[in-house]
């Protein structure tokens, strides 16, 4: 369990993080989603403690991360952004510092799954320093899962990396999760969806959603929204006017789609169809959209930093 | 194996991973050696002890300790392996004695093997050993107090040509503190129980008192409470400037 509660931390007059609340239970993958300087590297270094929050408290396994910082660490695996390692150390090297001063029982064992794991055995005795940034990032996340943490935090962990490498991350993730607490920051939203059980948006130093992905894209103005292309999207526009349960049509004349917008909670695939069968309309493709979350993102976020 | 132990052992190795250390160690040698036979005239005086030898450590130590100490917290603070370092289970205070231990042990090393002079001087006379042992000490003791007060400064920043700068410069005034150009021009102006406070602040006083053979418990407890106090700021200044 992680238990954060009213969490804020202050640097002068400027509030990084103000009064944020959640709870994370084992099983779930929480994705920390939020713009540029929004606080969530900040909540992040707390909930690993490194950085001491101004007020709140955050539990970690049952252990406050002020009052008792050896047990909260313990049960915590942290990639911090970036993966920082000792670049002049190689990875055997360094796995080997990190399993002794987490005092692991077997470390030889575990170095080899980890780094089995992850990959990294090509690279073993290379210095991290002359690694490439998929390497690096690897080596960051054999540190965090070295000692098999109850609890995962990653900060931005496939940022930098190339598509297969991300898609072998996320794979990872969906590997550990199935007993485990794992947070993870990113803004990449299709990684939400390839990754995560929930979601928290943070603004401002806000939260401003915590939803599931699919209630997030439920929001969206685009949610059963469908979408059509065809020659002529004049005509066609003209052909959908008065279909019950739309709100409004768009057309994209760059990327060539009509777009139909439901009135809220509407379903309007099913008259859309109707109406074009009627009319006798050539499309060349109709799809049903499921939502678009960089759409929720821009607009909730943009609103919490009006606030 | 306790945190303290294996994060000495690893910090101790990044200094021999690098070419650094042996550059550092031969200019050491190189430089103790020529200060002490050209300018000290170790072998013209015809003593057989290793005065010359270690008049020059402090002047020595002005730019070689900051050198060393850079490092220390403003490469982790760079390269953001601080990070990493604080969140592992150790406490802040075990990474901070640890860094430091290992830059001493460092220093100790590089002194350690300077050892020759002190066999030449053997095969040459007859000195007086227990006042070389002394003065091993006291040297030693020194470089902690230089060392203390660079990692001080290394975690103030994140460059390390800044905290050598810084370094150099705070232990500069230390040693001139204790320097007979100072301290006559200082009682011109100021009371006698001034003056000899402003002394009791230099290295160079309590050096030379323990390389005199005399291991006085004041030297040692300026100096042990010198490395406390500079550590302790250390730490301080490490969470103060976390957030950067």
């Amino acid at each position: 369990m992680i238990e954060i509660k009213n969490l804020t931390k202050r640097y002068g007059d400027l509030v990084a993080v103000d009064s944020v609340s959640f709870t994370v239970s084992p099983g779930e993958v929480l994705g920390f989603l939020g713009p540029n300087g929004a606080g969530k590297s900040t909540t992040m270094k707390m909930i690993a403690g490194f950085l001491t929050p101004t007020e709140g408290s955050i539990r970690v396994c049952g252990h406050d991360v002020e009052s008792a910082p050896l047990e909260a660490k313990r049960c915590i695996g942290y990639l911090p952004e970036g993966a920082p390692a000792y670049g002049e150390m190689t990875p055997a090297n360094f796995l080997t510092f990190i399993a002794r001063i987490r005092g692991l029982e077997n470390p030889a064992n575990r170095i080899r799954e980890v780094v089995a794991r992850l990959g990294l055995e090509r690279v073993l005795d290379q210095p991290i320093d002359t690694l490439s940034k998929g390497f690096k990032r690897r080596v960051g996340i054999a540190q965090a899962i070295l000692h098999d943490p109850r609890v995962l935090v990653l900060d931005e962990p496939t940022d930098g990396l190339d598509p297969n490498q991300k898609h072998e991350v996320r794979a990872l993730i969906q590997g550990l999760a199935k007993d485990k607490i794992v947070v993870i920051s990113t803004h990449i939203l299709e990684e939400v969806h390839a990754v995560c059980s929930r979601a928290i948006i943070i603004a401002g130093g806000k939260v401003v959603a915590d939803a599931t992905p699919d209630e997030l894209e439920a929001k969206s103005k685009y949610y059963q929204a469908v979408s059509l292309r065809a020659r002529d999207l004049d005509a066609l526009k003209e052909a959908l006017n008065g279909v019950p349960g739309v709100s409004d049509i768009a057309i994209d004349r760059e990327a060539r789609v009509l777009t139909v917008f439901p009135i809220l909670g509407k379903s309007i695939f099913g008259p859309v169809t109707q109406r074009l069968h009627e009319r006798a309309i050539d499309v060349t493709s109709v799809e049903l959209e499921s939502g678009r979350l960089d759409e929720v993102f821009r607009t909730i976020t943009q609103g919490g930093a009006r606030s | 194996m306790s945190p303290i132990n294996t994060l000495f052992r690893r910090e101790l190795a990044s200094y021999f991973a690098t070419p650094v250390a042996y550059v550092f160690i031969v200019i050491f040698l190189v430089l103790s050696g020529a200060f002490a036979f050209q300018l000290g005239g170790l072998y013209e005086r015809g003593q057989a002890d290793l005065k010359p030898f270690f008049d020059f450590h402090p002047w020595l130590y002005l730019f070689l300790v900051p050198a060393v100490a850079m490092r220390l917290w403003a490469e982790e603070r760079n390269t953001g392996s601080i990070e990493l370092l604080l969140t592992l289970p150790v406490t802040q205070a075990h990474a901070v004695i640890a860094k430091f231990l290992a830059a001493w042990a460092f220093v100790g090393i590089a002194l350690a093997l300077t050892f020759p002079i002190w066999m030449t001087v053997n095969y040459l006379g007859d000195p007086d050993n227990g006042v070389i042992v002394a003065s091993y000490i006291g040297s030693l003791l020194m470089a902690g107090g230089f060392l203390a007060i660079g990692s001080a400064v290394s975690a103030a920043t994140k460059s390390q040509v800044i905290a050598f700068i810084v370094t150099v410069v705070i232990c500069f005034v230390l040693l001139l503190a204790g320097h007979p150009l100072v301290l006559s021009f200082a009682k011109v102006f100021l009371p006698q129980w001034l003056v000899d406070g402003v002394a009791s602040l230099s290295f160079i006083t309590h050096f030379a008192s323990i390389s005199k053979g005399v291991i006085d418990l004041r030297d040692l407890i300026f100096f042990g409470l010198l490395i406390g106090l500079f550590l302790y700021a250390t730490s301080i200044i490490i969470d103060f400037k976390k957030a950067d």
